[in-house]
Protein backbone atom coordinates (compact mmCIF):
# COMPACT_ATOMS: atom_id res chain seq x y z
CA UNK A 1 0.00 0.00 0.00
CA UNK A 2 1.30 3.19 -1.21
CA UNK A 3 1.28 5.69 1.52
CA UNK A 4 -0.35 9.43 0.94
CA UNK A 5 0.10 13.25 1.68
CA UNK A 6 -2.18 15.55 0.27
CA UNK A 7 -0.90 19.17 -0.31
CA UNK A 8 -3.70 21.78 -0.05
CA UNK A 9 -3.60 25.55 -0.49
CA UNK A 10 -5.86 28.84 -0.37
CA UNK A 11 -6.46 28.99 -4.20
CA UNK A 12 -6.41 26.44 -6.93
CA UNK A 13 -4.28 28.62 -8.54
CA UNK A 14 -1.65 27.24 -6.37
CA UNK A 15 -2.52 23.89 -6.51
CA UNK A 16 -2.13 24.01 -10.53
CA UNK A 17 1.02 25.87 -10.36
CA UNK A 18 2.13 23.46 -7.75
CA UNK A 19 0.90 20.35 -10.05
CA UNK A 20 2.97 21.67 -13.22
CA UNK A 21 6.21 22.16 -11.05
CA UNK A 22 5.70 18.83 -9.80
CA UNK A 23 5.71 17.23 -13.15
CA UNK A 24 8.87 19.36 -14.07
CA UNK A 25 10.72 17.80 -11.60
CA UNK A 26 9.70 14.23 -12.04
CA UNK A 27 7.90 14.19 -8.65
CA UNK A 28 4.44 11.79 -8.65
CA UNK A 29 1.46 13.28 -8.03
CA UNK A 30 -2.49 13.90 -8.31
CA UNK A 31 -5.10 16.27 -8.50
CA UNK A 32 -7.61 15.10 -5.66
CA UNK A 33 -10.98 16.79 -4.50
CA UNK A 34 -10.28 18.01 -0.91
CA UNK A 35 -10.96 16.03 1.35
CA UNK A 36 -14.26 17.08 3.56
CA UNK A 37 -12.42 16.26 6.98
CA UNK A 38 -9.50 18.41 5.67
CA UNK A 39 -11.62 21.43 4.49
CA UNK A 40 -15.07 22.32 3.29
CA UNK A 41 -14.16 23.72 -0.02
CA UNK A 42 -15.21 23.04 -3.47
CA UNK A 43 -11.68 22.99 -4.94
CA UNK A 44 -8.89 20.34 -5.47
CA UNK A 45 -5.76 20.02 -3.98
CA UNK A 46 -2.62 18.05 -5.23
CA UNK A 47 -1.96 14.02 -2.86
CA UNK A 48 1.99 13.19 -3.36
CA UNK A 49 3.62 10.08 -2.05
CA UNK A 50 4.37 10.81 1.98
CA UNK A 51 7.77 9.95 0.89
CA UNK A 52 8.11 13.25 -1.13
CA UNK A 53 6.69 15.27 1.09
CA UNK A 54 10.15 17.13 2.19
CA UNK A 55 11.09 17.90 -1.55
CA UNK A 56 7.78 18.66 -2.20
CA UNK A 57 7.89 21.19 0.73
CA UNK A 58 11.45 22.59 -0.39
CA UNK A 59 10.16 23.09 -3.97
CA UNK A 60 7.14 24.92 -2.82
CA UNK A 61 9.61 27.93 -0.78
CA UNK A 62 11.81 27.89 -3.25
CA UNK A 63 9.52 28.72 -6.02
CA UNK A 64 7.32 31.67 -4.21
CA UNK A 65 3.69 29.54 -4.29
CA UNK A 66 3.32 30.07 -0.96
CA UNK A 67 1.71 28.47 2.26
CA UNK A 68 0.56 25.30 2.17
CA UNK A 69 -0.74 22.47 4.39
CA UNK A 70 0.32 19.47 3.89
CA UNK A 71 -1.93 16.44 5.41
CA UNK A 72 -1.55 12.81 5.95
CA UNK A 73 -4.46 11.44 3.34
CA UNK A 74 -5.81 7.99 3.31
CA UNK B 1 -3.23 18.25 -26.66
CA UNK B 2 -4.96 15.15 -27.72
CA UNK B 3 -5.28 14.19 -31.18
CA UNK B 4 -8.78 14.24 -31.92
CA UNK B 5 -11.61 17.21 -31.03
CA UNK B 6 -14.46 14.99 -31.50
CA UNK B 7 -15.20 16.69 -34.77
CA UNK B 8 -12.13 16.73 -36.56
CA UNK B 9 -8.82 15.95 -36.18
CA UNK B 10 -6.55 18.78 -35.06
CA UNK B 11 -4.83 18.35 -38.43
CA UNK B 12 -7.93 18.68 -40.45
CA UNK B 13 -8.86 21.81 -38.00
CA UNK B 14 -5.86 23.35 -38.56
CA UNK B 15 -5.93 23.07 -42.10
CA UNK B 16 -9.34 24.34 -42.88
CA UNK B 17 -8.58 27.42 -39.82
CA UNK B 18 -5.17 28.00 -42.53
CA UNK B 19 -7.14 27.81 -45.82
CA UNK B 20 -9.78 30.48 -43.93
CA UNK B 21 -7.13 32.52 -43.03
CA UNK B 22 -5.68 32.85 -46.22
CA UNK B 23 -8.67 33.57 -47.98
CA UNK B 24 -9.57 36.62 -45.50
CA UNK B 25 -6.10 37.95 -46.22
CA UNK B 26 -6.13 38.06 -49.88
CA UNK B 27 -9.92 39.43 -49.56
CA UNK B 28 -8.82 42.82 -48.07
CA UNK B 29 -6.24 44.84 -45.76
CA UNK B 30 -6.78 44.73 -42.31
CA UNK B 31 -4.92 48.13 -40.79
CA UNK B 32 -7.12 48.13 -37.42
CA UNK B 33 -4.93 46.15 -35.13
CA UNK B 34 -4.55 48.61 -32.55
CA UNK B 35 -8.35 48.17 -31.56
CA UNK B 36 -8.25 44.21 -32.18
CA UNK B 37 -5.65 42.09 -33.93
CA UNK B 38 -6.51 40.08 -37.01
CA UNK B 39 -5.89 37.86 -38.37
CA UNK B 40 -4.87 35.88 -34.89
CA UNK B 41 -2.56 33.09 -35.52
CA UNK B 42 -3.61 29.52 -36.02
CA UNK B 43 -2.52 28.46 -32.98
CA UNK B 44 -4.86 30.93 -30.88
CA UNK B 45 -7.98 29.46 -32.72
CA UNK B 46 -6.69 25.72 -31.90
CA UNK B 47 -6.19 26.50 -28.34
CA UNK B 48 -9.78 28.36 -28.29
CA UNK B 49 -11.11 24.79 -30.16
CA UNK B 50 -9.45 22.70 -27.89
CA UNK B 51 -10.52 23.95 -24.79
CA UNK B 52 -13.91 24.15 -26.40
CA UNK B 53 -14.25 20.56 -28.09
CA UNK B 54 -11.56 19.11 -24.96
CA UNK B 55 -11.20 20.86 -21.73
CA UNK B 56 -14.68 22.44 -21.15
CA UNK B 57 -14.98 22.06 -17.49
CA UNK B 58 -14.69 25.51 -15.34
CA UNK B 59 -11.16 26.31 -14.06
CA UNK B 60 -10.92 25.49 -10.27
CA UNK B 61 -14.36 24.62 -9.24
CA UNK B 62 -14.03 20.89 -9.28
CA UNK B 63 -11.65 17.57 -9.53
CA UNK B 64 -12.73 15.98 -12.41
CA UNK B 65 -10.37 16.11 -15.39
CA UNK B 66 -12.39 18.91 -17.61
CA UNK B 67 -12.01 21.29 -14.44
CA UNK B 68 -8.47 20.65 -13.97
CA UNK B 69 -7.35 21.01 -17.39
CA UNK B 70 -9.15 23.78 -17.78
CA UNK B 71 -7.17 25.54 -14.67
CA UNK B 72 -4.45 24.65 -16.02
CA UNK B 73 -5.25 26.08 -19.50
CA UNK B 74 -5.86 29.50 -17.26
CA UNK B 75 -2.59 28.81 -15.54
CA UNK B 76 -0.32 27.69 -18.36
CA UNK B 77 -1.57 31.85 -19.30
CA UNK B 78 -1.05 33.52 -16.03
CA UNK B 79 2.65 32.17 -16.51
CA UNK B 80 3.04 33.25 -20.05
CA UNK B 81 1.52 36.82 -19.08
CA UNK B 82 3.91 36.99 -15.98
CA UNK B 83 7.33 35.89 -18.04
CA UNK B 84 6.10 38.58 -20.77
CA UNK B 85 6.01 41.57 -18.21
CA UNK B 86 8.51 40.36 -15.79
CA UNK B 87 6.42 39.83 -12.80
CA UNK B 88 7.67 38.43 -9.97
CA UNK B 89 4.65 35.92 -9.35
CA UNK B 90 2.04 34.45 -11.89
CA UNK B 91 -0.47 34.82 -9.23
CA UNK B 92 -0.01 38.31 -9.38
CA UNK B 93 -1.54 37.91 -13.00
CA UNK B 94 -5.66 39.07 -12.68
CA UNK B 95 -7.67 38.38 -15.50
CA UNK B 96 -10.37 40.70 -16.60
CA UNK B 97 -12.36 41.20 -19.92
CA UNK B 98 -10.93 43.68 -21.41
CA UNK B 99 -8.24 46.44 -20.79
CA UNK B 100 -10.77 48.64 -19.60
CA UNK B 101 -12.04 46.05 -16.88
CA UNK B 102 -8.41 46.18 -15.78
CA UNK B 103 -8.27 49.86 -15.54
CA UNK B 104 -11.61 49.98 -14.00
CA UNK B 105 -10.58 47.56 -11.20
CA UNK B 106 -6.87 49.73 -10.55
CA UNK B 107 -8.85 53.00 -10.37
CA UNK B 108 -11.75 52.19 -8.32
CA UNK B 109 -10.02 50.12 -6.27
CA UNK B 110 -7.23 52.14 -5.43
CA UNK B 111 -8.75 56.09 -4.86
CA UNK B 112 -11.01 56.82 -2.11
CA UNK B 113 -12.65 60.63 -2.06
CA UNK B 114 -10.16 63.14 -0.71
CA UNK B 115 -6.86 61.68 -2.58
CA UNK B 116 -5.37 63.14 -5.31
CA UNK B 117 -4.57 61.34 -9.27
CA UNK B 118 -2.55 62.31 -12.04
CA UNK B 119 -2.94 61.48 -15.43
CA UNK B 120 -1.81 62.56 -18.92
CA UNK B 121 -3.46 64.09 -21.86
CA UNK B 122 -2.62 61.55 -23.90
CA UNK B 123 -5.37 59.75 -22.42
CA UNK B 124 -7.82 56.89 -23.99
CA UNK B 125 -11.08 57.15 -22.93
CA UNK B 126 -10.86 54.01 -20.87
CA UNK B 127 -8.38 55.97 -18.17
CA UNK B 128 -10.05 59.47 -18.22
CA UNK B 129 -13.85 58.37 -18.19
CA UNK B 130 -13.15 56.06 -14.59
CA UNK B 131 -10.86 59.13 -13.40
CA UNK B 132 -13.30 61.56 -14.23
CA UNK B 133 -16.00 59.32 -12.19
CA UNK B 134 -14.14 59.28 -9.37
CA UNK B 135 -13.68 63.22 -9.59
CA UNK B 136 -17.70 62.90 -9.41
CA UNK B 137 -17.16 61.08 -6.05
CA UNK B 138 -14.65 63.32 -4.70
CA UNK B 139 -11.19 62.79 -6.03
CA UNK B 140 -8.88 65.64 -7.06
CA UNK B 141 -7.82 65.33 -10.25
CA UNK B 142 -4.66 66.59 -12.41
CA UNK B 143 -4.51 66.22 -16.07
CA UNK B 144 -0.92 66.64 -16.96
CA UNK B 145 -0.16 68.83 -20.77
CA UNK B 146 1.68 66.74 -23.24
CA UNK B 147 3.06 69.11 -25.56
CA UNK B 148 3.81 67.43 -28.79
CA UNK B 149 1.97 64.37 -27.27
CA UNK B 150 5.24 63.35 -24.72
CA UNK B 151 4.54 64.08 -21.08
CA UNK B 152 7.37 65.75 -19.20
CA UNK B 153 9.10 63.81 -16.19
CA UNK B 154 9.51 67.38 -14.57
CA UNK B 155 5.76 69.03 -15.34
CA UNK B 156 4.79 65.75 -14.51
CA UNK B 157 6.63 65.75 -11.18
CA UNK B 158 5.30 69.42 -10.52
CA UNK B 159 2.08 68.53 -10.23
CA UNK B 160 2.33 65.51 -7.86
CA UNK B 161 1.15 66.71 -4.09
CA UNK B 162 1.39 65.55 -0.94
CA UNK B 163 -2.17 63.72 -1.18
CA UNK B 164 -1.08 62.26 -4.42
CA UNK B 165 -2.54 58.12 -4.47
CA UNK B 166 -2.24 57.34 -7.80
CA UNK B 167 -0.64 58.03 -11.66
CA UNK B 168 -2.15 56.89 -14.51
CA UNK B 169 0.00 56.54 -17.79
CA UNK B 170 -0.55 56.01 -21.20
CA UNK B 171 2.38 53.96 -22.49
CA UNK B 172 1.71 54.38 -26.14
CA UNK B 173 -1.03 56.42 -27.72
CA UNK B 174 -3.52 54.49 -29.51
CA UNK B 175 -4.46 57.23 -32.03
CA UNK B 176 -0.76 58.55 -32.18
CA UNK B 177 1.73 55.73 -31.76
CA UNK B 178 3.70 58.07 -29.30
CA UNK B 179 5.48 56.72 -26.32
CA UNK B 180 5.88 57.85 -22.69
CA UNK B 181 9.01 58.06 -21.08
CA UNK B 182 7.20 54.99 -18.19
CA UNK B 183 10.75 54.52 -16.16
CA UNK B 184 11.48 58.01 -15.52
CA UNK B 185 7.66 58.56 -14.41
CA UNK B 186 7.94 55.58 -11.91
CA UNK B 187 11.24 57.11 -10.35
CA UNK B 188 8.93 59.75 -9.29
CA UNK B 189 6.10 57.88 -8.63
CA UNK B 190 8.73 55.90 -6.40
CA UNK B 191 10.14 58.59 -4.55
CA UNK B 192 7.02 60.38 -3.88
CA UNK B 193 5.22 57.36 -2.86
CA UNK B 194 2.52 56.74 -5.36
CA UNK B 195 0.94 53.99 -6.97
CA UNK B 196 1.80 53.67 -11.15
CA UNK B 197 -0.62 52.38 -12.79
CA UNK B 198 0.20 52.46 -16.58
CA UNK B 199 -2.14 51.62 -19.62
CA UNK B 200 0.14 49.21 -21.58
CA UNK B 201 -3.30 48.80 -24.01
CA UNK B 202 -1.29 49.73 -26.98
CA UNK B 203 2.37 48.49 -25.87
CA UNK B 204 1.83 44.61 -24.47
CA UNK B 205 3.42 42.27 -26.81
CA UNK B 206 4.42 45.23 -28.94
CA UNK B 207 7.17 47.09 -26.41
CA UNK B 208 9.53 44.79 -24.26
CA UNK B 209 8.04 46.10 -21.04
CA UNK B 210 9.62 44.59 -17.23
CA UNK B 211 7.55 45.58 -14.57
CA UNK B 212 10.12 45.31 -12.07
CA UNK B 213 12.94 47.51 -13.70
CA UNK B 214 10.56 49.55 -15.27
CA UNK B 215 9.27 50.57 -12.14
CA UNK B 216 5.29 50.18 -12.72
CA UNK B 217 3.28 48.87 -9.93
CA UNK B 218 0.14 48.09 -11.90
CA UNK B 219 -0.19 47.39 -15.59
CA UNK B 220 -3.29 46.92 -17.71
CA UNK B 221 -3.02 45.16 -20.83
CA UNK B 222 -5.45 43.87 -23.46
CA UNK B 223 -5.32 40.37 -24.50
CA UNK B 224 -7.26 40.85 -27.97
CA UNK B 225 -4.70 43.33 -29.61
CA UNK B 226 -0.81 42.86 -29.13
CA UNK B 227 -1.15 39.59 -27.79
CA UNK B 228 -3.34 38.12 -30.65
CA UNK B 229 -6.01 36.57 -28.19
CA UNK B 230 -9.25 36.66 -28.56
CA UNK B 231 -11.97 39.37 -27.76
CA UNK B 232 -12.99 39.67 -23.94
CA UNK B 233 -9.03 39.00 -22.75
CA UNK B 234 -7.05 41.17 -20.73
CA UNK B 235 -5.86 41.74 -17.49
CA UNK B 236 -4.03 43.57 -14.67
CA UNK B 237 -0.91 42.36 -13.38
CA UNK B 238 0.35 43.63 -10.08
CA UNK B 239 4.03 44.43 -9.45
CA UNK B 240 5.77 41.84 -6.57
CA UNK B 241 5.82 44.48 -3.52
CA UNK B 242 2.71 45.97 -4.30
CA UNK B 243 0.44 45.84 -1.69
CA UNK B 244 -3.15 44.29 -1.99
CA UNK B 245 -4.47 46.42 1.02
CA UNK B 246 -4.28 49.38 -1.05
CA UNK B 247 -6.36 47.55 -3.97
CA UNK B 248 -10.43 47.12 -3.38
CA UNK B 249 -11.87 44.50 -4.94
CA UNK B 250 -14.63 45.65 -7.99
CA UNK B 251 -16.25 42.52 -7.98
CA UNK B 252 -17.49 39.90 -5.00
CA UNK B 253 -18.63 36.18 -5.84
CA UNK B 254 -17.58 33.02 -5.89
CA UNK B 255 -14.08 32.15 -6.47
CA UNK B 256 -13.67 28.14 -5.61
CA UNK B 257 -11.89 29.03 -2.63
CA UNK B 258 -12.72 29.39 0.76
CA UNK B 259 -16.66 28.24 -0.39
CA UNK B 260 -17.45 27.46 3.21
CA UNK B 261 -17.33 31.47 3.97
CA UNK B 262 -19.63 34.46 3.05
CA UNK B 263 -16.62 36.46 2.96
CA UNK B 264 -14.45 37.49 0.08
CA UNK B 265 -11.17 35.58 0.13
CA UNK B 266 -7.94 38.04 0.27
CA UNK B 267 -5.45 35.96 -1.25
CA UNK B 268 -4.14 36.26 -5.04
CA UNK B 269 -5.56 35.70 -7.18
CA UNK B 270 -9.30 34.91 -6.07
CA UNK B 271 -9.27 38.39 -4.34
CA UNK B 272 -10.07 39.91 -7.75
CA UNK B 273 -11.66 37.13 -10.05
CA UNK B 274 -15.09 36.46 -8.72
CA UNK B 275 -16.99 34.29 -11.40
CA UNK B 276 -16.08 31.92 -14.05
CA UNK B 277 -13.32 33.44 -15.96
CA UNK B 278 -12.82 33.18 -19.86
CA UNK B 279 -11.48 30.61 -20.09
CA UNK B 280 -11.86 29.57 -23.74
CA UNK B 281 -10.80 32.87 -24.45
CA UNK B 282 -7.91 33.04 -21.70
CA UNK B 283 -6.83 29.63 -23.58
CA UNK B 284 -6.62 31.36 -26.62
CA UNK B 285 -4.22 34.11 -25.09
CA UNK B 286 -2.23 32.01 -23.75
CA UNK B 287 -1.22 30.95 -27.41
CA UNK B 288 -1.01 34.55 -28.64
CA UNK B 289 1.59 35.18 -26.14
CA UNK B 290 3.83 31.76 -27.05
CA UNK B 291 3.14 32.75 -30.69
CA UNK B 292 5.15 36.55 -29.57
CA UNK B 293 7.72 34.26 -27.82
CA UNK B 294 7.83 32.06 -30.58
CA UNK B 295 9.17 34.78 -33.41
CA UNK B 296 12.68 35.48 -33.27
CA UNK B 297 13.78 37.89 -30.72
CA UNK B 298 10.19 38.01 -29.36
CA UNK B 299 8.83 41.24 -28.63
CA UNK B 300 12.04 42.83 -30.21
CA UNK B 301 11.14 42.21 -33.13
CA UNK B 302 7.32 42.83 -33.40
CA UNK B 303 8.41 46.71 -32.47
CA UNK B 304 10.91 46.45 -35.45
CA UNK B 305 8.40 45.47 -37.95
CA UNK B 306 5.76 47.80 -36.69
CA UNK B 307 8.10 50.57 -37.34
CA UNK B 308 9.53 48.72 -40.72
CA UNK B 309 6.07 49.22 -41.45
CA UNK B 310 5.24 52.90 -40.34
CA UNK B 311 8.70 54.25 -41.45
CA UNK B 312 7.72 53.04 -44.84
CA UNK B 313 4.78 54.16 -44.87
CA UNK B 314 5.59 58.08 -44.18
CA UNK B 315 8.63 57.79 -46.51
CA UNK B 316 6.03 56.95 -49.42
CA UNK B 317 3.50 58.81 -48.90
CA UNK B 318 5.42 61.79 -48.59
CA UNK B 319 5.74 63.13 -52.43
CA UNK B 320 2.61 60.57 -53.93
CA UNK B 321 -0.03 61.48 -51.64
CA UNK B 322 -1.39 64.89 -51.95
CA UNK B 323 -2.45 66.98 -48.83
CA UNK B 324 -1.50 63.96 -46.86
CA UNK B 325 -0.13 65.03 -43.22
CA UNK B 326 0.93 63.09 -40.78
CA UNK B 327 1.10 64.39 -37.09
CA UNK B 328 4.13 62.69 -35.68
CA UNK B 329 7.79 62.69 -37.05
CA UNK B 330 8.54 59.03 -38.18
CA UNK B 331 11.17 58.29 -35.93
CA UNK B 332 8.82 58.96 -32.86
CA UNK B 333 5.97 56.20 -33.73
CA UNK B 334 6.77 53.55 -31.09
CA UNK B 335 4.02 50.94 -32.25
CA UNK B 336 3.17 51.10 -35.49
CA UNK B 337 -0.10 53.28 -35.06
CA UNK B 338 0.00 56.24 -37.99
CA UNK B 339 -2.57 58.89 -37.50
CA UNK B 340 -3.10 61.25 -40.29
CA UNK B 341 -5.97 63.59 -42.92
CA UNK B 342 -5.93 64.35 -46.92
CA UNK B 343 -6.58 67.44 -47.21
CA UNK B 344 -10.17 68.43 -47.87
CA UNK B 345 -11.86 65.06 -46.92
CA UNK B 346 -13.33 63.73 -43.56
CA UNK B 347 -11.73 61.09 -41.97
CA UNK B 348 -14.66 58.82 -42.63
CA UNK B 349 -15.06 59.70 -46.07
CA UNK B 350 -10.93 58.84 -46.59
CA UNK B 351 -12.06 55.35 -44.89
CA UNK B 352 -15.04 54.29 -46.19
CA UNK B 353 -13.32 55.11 -49.76
CA UNK B 354 -10.41 52.87 -48.71
CA UNK B 355 -12.24 49.80 -47.76
CA UNK B 356 -15.18 50.43 -50.45
CA UNK B 357 -12.51 50.80 -53.15
CA UNK B 358 -9.91 49.30 -52.19
CA UNK B 359 -10.82 46.61 -49.59
CA UNK B 360 -8.50 48.64 -46.63
CA UNK B 361 -10.09 48.56 -43.42
CA UNK B 362 -8.32 51.24 -40.93
CA UNK B 363 -10.05 53.50 -38.21
CA UNK B 364 -11.42 56.95 -38.73
CA UNK B 365 -12.52 59.73 -35.85
CA UNK B 366 -11.59 59.98 -32.78
CA UNK B 367 -10.51 56.44 -31.60
CA UNK B 368 -12.10 56.45 -27.89
CA UNK B 369 -9.59 59.33 -27.07
CA UNK B 370 -10.68 62.56 -27.40
CA UNK B 371 -8.04 64.28 -24.83
CA UNK B 372 -5.27 62.90 -27.06
CA UNK B 373 -6.71 64.51 -29.96
CA UNK B 374 -7.47 67.44 -28.43
CA UNK B 375 -3.56 67.92 -27.75
CA UNK B 376 -2.74 66.99 -30.81
CA UNK B 377 -4.96 69.39 -32.07
CA UNK B 378 -7.05 67.15 -33.96
CA UNK B 379 -10.55 66.99 -32.33
CA UNK B 380 -13.04 67.74 -33.58
CA UNK B 381 -12.71 66.33 -36.74
CA UNK B 382 -10.42 63.45 -35.47
CA UNK B 383 -8.10 61.55 -37.93
CA UNK B 384 -7.74 58.78 -39.90
CA UNK B 385 -5.72 55.59 -38.12
CA UNK B 386 -3.92 53.00 -39.98
CA UNK B 387 -2.69 50.74 -37.05
CA UNK B 388 0.10 48.03 -38.65
CA UNK B 389 0.15 44.39 -37.22
CA UNK B 390 2.38 40.93 -37.24
CA UNK B 391 0.63 40.09 -40.23
CA UNK B 392 1.23 42.78 -42.39
CA UNK B 393 3.82 43.26 -45.43
CA UNK B 394 5.33 45.82 -47.21
CA UNK B 395 3.36 45.19 -50.24
CA UNK B 396 -0.09 46.46 -48.07
CA UNK B 397 1.88 49.47 -47.18
CA UNK B 398 2.41 50.02 -50.61
CA UNK B 399 -1.00 49.26 -52.08
CA UNK B 400 -2.05 51.74 -49.71
CA UNK B 401 0.11 54.44 -50.60
CA UNK B 402 -1.37 53.80 -54.22
CA UNK B 403 -4.74 53.71 -52.76
CA UNK B 404 -4.23 57.26 -50.65
CA UNK B 405 -2.68 58.82 -53.86
CA UNK B 406 -5.86 57.72 -56.14
CA UNK B 407 -8.28 59.02 -53.89
CA UNK B 408 -5.94 62.28 -52.54
CA UNK B 409 -5.82 63.36 -56.63
CA UNK B 410 -9.69 62.44 -57.01
CA UNK B 411 -9.50 59.20 -59.28
CA UNK B 412 -11.78 57.34 -57.39
C1 LIG C 1 -4.65 53.09 -24.80
C2 LIG C 1 -5.86 52.23 -24.63
N1 LIG C 1 -6.36 52.04 -23.40
C3 LIG C 1 -7.44 51.25 -23.20
C4 LIG C 1 -8.08 50.61 -24.24
C5 LIG C 1 -9.28 49.76 -23.95
O1 LIG C 1 -9.03 48.45 -24.29
P1 LIG C 1 -10.21 47.38 -24.29
O2 LIG C 1 -11.00 47.63 -25.53
O3 LIG C 1 -9.52 46.05 -24.26
O4 LIG C 1 -11.02 47.58 -23.06
C6 LIG C 1 -7.59 50.78 -25.54
C7 LIG C 1 -8.20 50.13 -26.72
O5 LIG C 1 -9.24 50.38 -27.19
C8 LIG C 1 -6.47 51.61 -25.73
O6 LIG C 1 -5.97 51.80 -26.95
Amino acid sequence: MKEYCVILFQTVTQSVWTSRLLKKAGIERKMVPIPRSLSADCGYCVRVLRDDAQRVRELLDRSGVGCARIENYQ
Amino acid sequence: MSMHTGIFSHAQLADRIGMVLQAEKAAAVYFDNAATSFPKPPAVIGAVTDYMTRVGGNPGRSAHARSVDAGEAVFAAREAAAELFGASNPMRVLFASNATDALNLAVQGILRPGDHAVTTAMEHNSVIRPLREMEARGVALTVVPCPDGRLDPERFSRSVRGDTKLAVVNHASNAFGILQPLRDIAAVCRERGIVLLADCAQTAGIIPIDMERDGIDLLAFAGHKGLYGPTGTGGLVLAGGFDTALLRPLKFGGTGSNSDSEVQPDFLPDRYESGTLNAAGISGLNAGIRHIFSLQDGVKSVHSHKKMLADRFINGVRGSVRGFTGYVPAERIETGVVSFNIAGMEPSEVAYLLSERYGIMCRPGLHCAPLAHRTMGTFPGGTVRFSFGIFNTEEEIDLSIQALGEISSGKR
